[in-house]
């Protein structure tokens, strides 16, 4: 479902002295459908550059990331647009809405944008909003005013409200409590078992062991610290 | 599938100046293309040639029209120019009194455009405007006040009211939270994304703000000096920009 | 008897061979406004200049002149102008409607009907109907020539939701042709029904703004309106107070300081003619005198 071939990734600070600095070299990786696999290394090794280069946030130089039979190295736009809506989800570590818009849209929002009814999607993200804790009061609130753990939460909710074949977590259970935890690796449980290619990056080193197949450490892609 | 519109190798000139040069880029349904530089670089003379307020000198603004399919908007006649303006593009100003009528109510403003292509029918063309009025937030019993008596973020909204009312499939915007207060901004941009989705709008939007794009646009284009310096996907151009004039623009926004 | 010292209707040959010549493109092109070189007239802007050039360039010597002011041939302006061309081109005159071949006009239509031969000249202040909601002269051109007129009904819309119907009493615009726009000069939206499909040929002149159009016999003239407030013509709900009239266009006159009003005829001719005939109205010592 998600294969990395050969992908490579350099920096270049063009008002710093044009400084080139290679971040990847020749990753290449494969998640089959169903499974999970987690990013490991030491911190700046290169988990969330890697992530961001599969969802096409950060430009990849060369190589291959083929998710669904789409080349997000190659592809148009449009193309890597039209994934993101319905093939490749994406929880991030951090919350990022349009003010003023209700908690219950912004989760709704990505079911609304592949076409399902208001209602249909409403109801989902009612039903997410309720596993994660989320109080009702709050659903016709902005996020952006919630805590940080609240907004982490409703992250959560709008990157499980579309049923993902590949999905992609960045710490999706940092700064939860025990309860909304368990919430989360239940959801990515369900995902795994509905057949989603998933990759994450967790330091919940107890999380990780319980829903993740395999590891990848990133530090054998990273110029000057591999082997 | 067929853009709904290909812009091809558009260049303007003013003089010895370069307004804008070489611009090429194709626009499917339902995208946002969002254009950002500085004072200067030329997205506005850029969009004033897409939108055939401007004549380049060269190049082509290929329209998927409803009825020919694809056609050069600039070798169209003069007629056929303006209906489209009229019916399936729309354009919205910078400044509201730009593109407002301002000694004409709220209400004759969004009925403009309805009475131009044909409606003939008071009660229809008031309820239409009701409604419209209403999508954007403005209440219904302001539709006989004129938009002098409006706040800025409420003129806004009725320029973009009176734009969308004949159901335009492409819009052109040309800064449009430009001038507006911070809250009143989120507001507008919050609306607009509604429109763009509910409507399935393409729209092009030239800003010099990174934040407006962010929220608004799925692709970007970066200009400087006239040219496009890079163009991709509005996060990665955000994110991880290419150009070092990118980089520049990008690593100049305070954060907050 | 004519001063030698002018020219026949006052214009030299060439200028009213180029005033005719705007004339008959407007013949040509009802209700589109053509450009002219208007003259200075011995008269000041707003008093006819438009339609004294007009009627110079039609008159020929055996021409009989009538000119109205809201219908009346008594007051100054009409007085003045009738004199002006007795004394320049020599011709003839007439207050009956029935016996001109020319009249020229301000701000009314003759309640008579008008017959073939007979031309009806206006005095326009201002001949674009676009003008009050584009000031772009190059704006309105554009609008014209692509017949881009939804501006219109702006106008009548904006009359609607301040007043609850079209208030436009004057000056009511309406379709020539199928085609222009055009301002009918602010004649009171009574007489618009007369513009179309009417026997004599109707040529306005607006001095100041220099463009002459023109209604040739029998053109097809619709006033505006919307599907669900349609036009109109109106006037007010009495019959003449001086002929008994009631199908007359009627001014209203203030007579003493306790408020006493009567309504009459604004056209003198009109009234004088029925009153000579026998028709006799309430403030005249007819039936239901005070």
């Amino acid at each position: 479902m998600i294969d990395l071939r050969n992908v490579s990734k350099t920096f270049t600070l063009h008002n710093q002295g044009s400084a080139v600095i290679e971040v990847i070299r020749n990753a290449s990786l494969h998640v089959a459908a169903g499974e999970c696999v987690a990013l490991t290394g030491a911190s700046g090794a290169g988990k969330s550059t890697l992530m961001r280069m599969i969802y096409g946030n950060y430009l990849t130089q060369a190589g291959e990331i083929r998710i669904g039979g789409v080349d997000l190295v190659q592809a148009e736009p449009r193309d890597v647009i039209r994934l993101r809506r319905e093939v490749l989800g994406y929880v991030s570590q951090f919350l990022r809405v349009v003010p003023r818009v209700p908690t219950l849209d912004v989760v709704a929002e990505p079911l609304r944008a592949v076409g399902v009814s208001a209602d249909a999607a409403q109801a989902r993200a009612k039903t997410l909003l309720t596993q994660l804790n989320i109080p009702e009061r709050l659903w016709s609130l902005s996020p952006t005013t919630f805590s940080g753990g609240e907004q982490q939460r409703v992250n959560i909710a709008r990157g499980f409200a579309h049923s993902y074949p590949a999905m992609l977590l960045d710490e999706p259970t940092a700064s939860l409590d025990a309860a909304n935890r368990e919430v989360v690796l239940s959801l990515i449980e369900e995902a795994k078992a509905r057949g989603a290619a998933i990759i994450g990056i967790f330091h919940d080193e107890a999380a990780r062991a319980r829903v993740c197949d395999r590891e990848i450490n990133v530090s054998r892609f990273t110029p000057g610290l591999a082997a | 599938m067929t853009p709904l519109l290909s812009v091809q190798g558009i260049t303007k000139k003013y003089g010895a100046h370069i307004g804008c040069a070489d611009v090429s880029f194709d626009l499917y349904p339902g995208e946002v293309m969002g254009i950002v530089g500085e004072s200067g670089s030329g997205k506005s003379t850029l969009l004033g040639c897409m939108a055939g307020h401007l004549t380049p000198d060269a190049g082509k603004v290929v329209f998927d029209t409803r009825t020919d399919g694809p056609r050069d908007t600039l070798t169209m006649s003069e007629p056929e120019r303006r209906m489209l303006g009229r019916t399936d593009w729309a354009f919205v100003h910078q400044h509201a009194r730009d593109g407002l009528r301002m000694g004409v109510s709220a209400g004759g403003n969004v009925g403009e455009r309805l009475m131009a292509v044909g409606e003939r029918h008071y009660g229809d063309i008031r309820d239409k405007a009701i409604d419209w009025l209403g999508r954007v937030e403005i209440d219904a019993d302001r539709v006989d006040d004129r938009p002098t008596t409006f706040s800025g973020g409420m003129q806004q909204r009725l320029q973009i009211a009176r734009n969308l009312v004949t159901g335009p499939r492409l819009v052109f915007m040309d800064e449009p939270t430009g001038g507006l207060d911070v809250s009143v901004q989120a507001r507008l941009l919050d609306l607009l994304r509604g429109l763009v989705r509910d409507m399935g709008l393409s729209a092009v939007i030239v800003t010099h703000d990174l934040a407006v794009v962010r929220l608004l646009a799925d692709r970007l284009m970066v200009m400087k000096s006239g040219r496009v310096v890079e163009a991709g996907l509005t996060d990665q151009v955000l994110d991880d920009p290419q150009h070092a004039y990118s980089q520049l623009l990008v690593s100049s926004v305070l954060q907050v | 008897m004519t001063d030698q010292a002018y020219n026949f209707a006052y214009l030299d040959e060439q200028t009213k061979r180029m005033i005719r010549r705007a004339i008959l493109k407007g013949l040509a092109i009802p209700g589109y406004q053509v450009p002219f070189a208007s003259r200075e007239m011995p008269m000041p802007y707003g008093w006819g200049t438009g339609g004294v050039q007009v009627s110079a360039a039609v008159l020929t010597p055996d021409d009989r002149f009538k000119v109205i002011d809201q219908g009346a041939d008594d007051t100054t302006n009409a007085v003045s102008i009738r004199s002006f061309f007795q004394r320049t081109a020599g011709v003839a005159t007439t207050t009956a409607t029935r016996e001109a071949t020319v009249i020229q006009t301000r701000h009314r239509i003759p309640e008579e009907p008008l017959t073939e031969g007979q031309i009806l000249v206006y005095q326009v202040p201002i001949p674009e109907p676009l003008r009050f909601l584009e000031p772009r002269e190059s704006e309105t051109r554009k609008m014209h020539s692509l017949e881009e007129y939804g501006l219109m009904h702006v106008k009548l819309y904006e009359d609607i939701s301040r007043h609850g119907h079209i208030a436009t009493s004057y000056a009511y615009p309406v379709k020539v042709e199928g085609r222009y726009v055009m301002d009918p000069s602010p004649i009171p939206k009574f007489d618009n029904p007369k513009l179309g499909d009417m026997a004599a040929i109707q040529l306005f002149g607006a001095g100041r703004e220099q463009r002459i159009y023109a209604l040739p016999p029998y053109t097809r003239v619709i006033s505006l309106d919307f599907e669900d407030h349609p036009f109109e013509p109106s006037k007010a709900d009495h019959p003449c107070g001086m002929c008994a009239a009631t199908d007359s266009y009627l001014d209203e006159l203030i007579v003493d300081d306790a408020g006493g009003r009567m309504f009459v005829c604004s056209d003198t001719d009109y009234c004088e003619a029925r009153q000579a005939a026998g028709h006799i109205g309430k403030d005249n010592g007819g039936k239901g005198a005070a």
